[in-house]
């Protein structure tokens, strides 16, 4: 919730959720149709709200892809993110929650960042940098670069 | 200047269309999608598409039939297939249809980036090699531009000069002079030199077709049209058209020519989108537009709007000192073409190509060089191996009357019945010339 303060300037709440999420389940692929998920948040999402993103903890996927981190409408007001693998257990490395949480931010931040129109950037450490690997997000900072607060300022 | 890639995801899954669709969205691609092999190839007709991703397994049309159709197209994207199972046979089959790639579904993420960031490598390196290709293509042109004389260098002061503005310009000169050349030149020596020049000759081309040609035709905007077509407003956007002939175009086509100078923007035939292009023109005539405005055969409004900035290139019998120059040059061309060693030409030669008038200027000179090295004896070039020196060789005259009577009216021709000057050539007074001229019953045509 800091992140997004400290990214959007915007207030944030956080509320949670309870819904049977089996429909959305692949058993061969053992993950989340994440574009499902989005389908049914947009559905479900209480109003009032400039933006949503939606926390899930299981893994993600899309149809195409064999995973995500997240995804987001581009231009839109709905974003889904996942920690799981975001997690350095999943690497074969010592757990470090601090650093989960630190990689669930930026994927955050990312996603948000789609919903008000920023595509990816090319500059290395800008937060829309794409990321499809946990070392890209840890390389990139929280923050925008000058064009893309440029562009988040006009959006804004 | 780089500009949006586009691509088109080809699959009868709605999911996977929707997820590749927000993924290359997010990348800042344009992005399209088609169901099937027959929606693609529609929009592949009429967009302009970079990279094509397929299914391979599709109802109807599959995968590879779609990249045979693609192959017929005039400009074929970067085509990359894709597959739910992997086949080490169709895998190989579409590469050797020569598939940009292959891939198997589902992607990791990284390696889709990757795959697509390569397509779009090549989509600019494709793009990077024809403008270099244009360019070079401009240049050699721009070399045939030779000569020393002051009317030359005053034409070629006129071109840098011009090049710096984005006005409308008109060159003038006869039939031969290198409008054309004078047109190519102020293209590569303006801003707009990365951009396309787009040539139209609009004497060779009737009403209907040059207003197709100029402003493209959308499909079935008439029979035969069965592709939409980019009109040369279209093709020249950020560079140059040059209308050639410009002179013989109808009443209609001037009409609707001003209002496209006057907005910048055209509808293509059969459509109803207003399109915008930025491009500067640049007409050519061998006819005078001023007295063709006064007689009432061209538009005056037009005649403005196009005579902005004005180029008139003198005749070559203006610029004989050029004749030697311009001589060795074509030589030296199509030598290098024709891979034979370069030649020298006979004074004798050289000589009556200086006193020659080239009614068809530098063109006929170039004809006329490029006819003797084919028929010459790989040498020299020698009088013999010139019109003018056959038709003195080959003349069928026997008597020496005859020849002598030939040779007079000849010269006399030559100019233009100035007595004074004719007698002076043929090396006889006056008088004689008179005489020879009653004696043959020669008469002004």
């Amino acid at each position: 919730m800091l992140a997004i303060n400290h990214a959007y300037h915007v207030e944030t709440d956080l509320l949670e959720c309870n819904m049977d999420v089996s429909q959305f389940y692949n058993p061969a692929r053992r993950q989340y149709n994440a574009d499902l998920l989005l389908k049914a948040m947009t559905e479900m999402a209480p109003e009032g709200y400039l933006r949503y993103i939606s926390l899930f903890k299981g893994d993600l996927y899309i149809p195409i892809l064999t995973y995500i981190f997240g995804q987001a409408q581009l231009n839109g007001t709905f974003g889904i993110a996942s920690p799981f693998r975001l997690r350095n257990e999943l690497y074969g490395l010592p757990e470090n929650h601090e650093l989960m949480i630190e990689r669930l931010s930026k994927v955050v931040i990312h996603e948000l960042g789609h919903t008000f129109g920023l595509i990816h950037c090319s500059q290395p450490v800008c937060i829309m940098r794409s990321s499809t690997y946990v070392e890209d997000l840890d390389q990139k900072e929280k923050e925008f670069c000058i064009h893309c607060t440029e562009k988040m300022n006009a959006a804004l | 200047m780089s500009r949006k890639v586009s691509i088109l995801i080809v699959d009868d899954e709605e999911s996977v269309r929707d997820s590749l669709y927000n993924w290359f969205i997010d990348d800042g691609y344009n992005v399209s999608c088609a169901e099937d092999g027959k929606h693609a190839l529609k929009l592949l007709e009429s967009d302009s598409i970079d990279i094509v991703l397929a299914d391979i397994k599709m109802p109807g049309m599959d995968g590879m039939e779609l990249q045979k159709r693609i192959k017929t197209l005039s400009r074929e994207p970067v085509f990359i297939i894709m597959t739910a199972f992997a086949s080490v046979d169709s895998a190989v089959q579409a590469l050797k249809n020569g598939a940009f790639d292959y891939v198997t579904k589902p992607f990791d993420p990284d390696d889709l980036s990757h795959l697509v960031r390569n397509a779009a490598q090549q989509v600019s390196l494709r793009d990077e090699n024809e403008t270099l290709k244009e360019k070079i293509t401009s240049l050699a042109d721009v070399e045939d531009i030779v000569g020393e004389s002051d009317a030359l260098k005053k034409v070629l002061k006129d071109v840098e000069s011009i090049a710096q503005s984005s006005s409308s310009v008109i060159i003038t000169g006869e039939s031969g002079t290198g409008k054309e050349l004078i047109a190519r030149a102020i293209h590569s020596n303006s801003s707009r030199k990365y951009f396309p020049l787009v040539s139209v000759h609009c004497g060779a081309l009737t009403e209907s077709l040059l207003e197709s040609e100029l402003f493209g035709h959308e499909r079935g905007a008439f029979t035969g049209a069965s592709f939409t077509r980019k009109g040369r407003f279209e093709m020249a956007d950020g560079g140059t058209i040059f209308l050639d002939e410009i002179a013989t175009i109808s009443p209609k086509m001037q009409v609707e020519l001003l209002r496209v100078l006057e907005s910048k923007t055209f509808m293509r035939v059969g459509g109803n989108k207003e399109l915008s292009s930025d491009f500067r023109v640049i007409c050519a005539t061998n006819r005078d537009l001023g007295s063709m405005v006064r007689s009432g055969t061209f538009r005056e409004d037009l005649f403005y709007r196009l005579n902005v900035l004005n180029i008139k290139i003198p005749p070559l019998r203006k610029r004989k000192e050029d004749i030697p120059l311009l001589v060795n040059h074509f030589i030296s061309k199509y030598c290098r073409s024709m891979s034979r060693d370069l030649l020298t030409i006979e004074s004798s030669a050289l000589n009556h190509l200086m006193n020659f008038e080239f009614p068809g200027n530098v063109r006929e000179l170039e004809n006329m060089i490029e006819r003797a090295i084919v028929v010459g004896n790989g040498k020299e070039i020698r009088l013999r191996d010139l019109p003018m020196g056959q038709e003195m060789m080959s003349s069928s005259v026997e008597s020496l009357d005859e020849l002598e009577r030939t040779h007079v009216e000849k010269i006399l021709k030559k100019y233009d019945w100035n007595i004074s000057r004719s007698a002076r050539a043929l090396n006889v007074d006056r008088a004689t010339l008179y005489n020879k001229i009653k004696r043959f019953n020669l008469r002004k045509k």
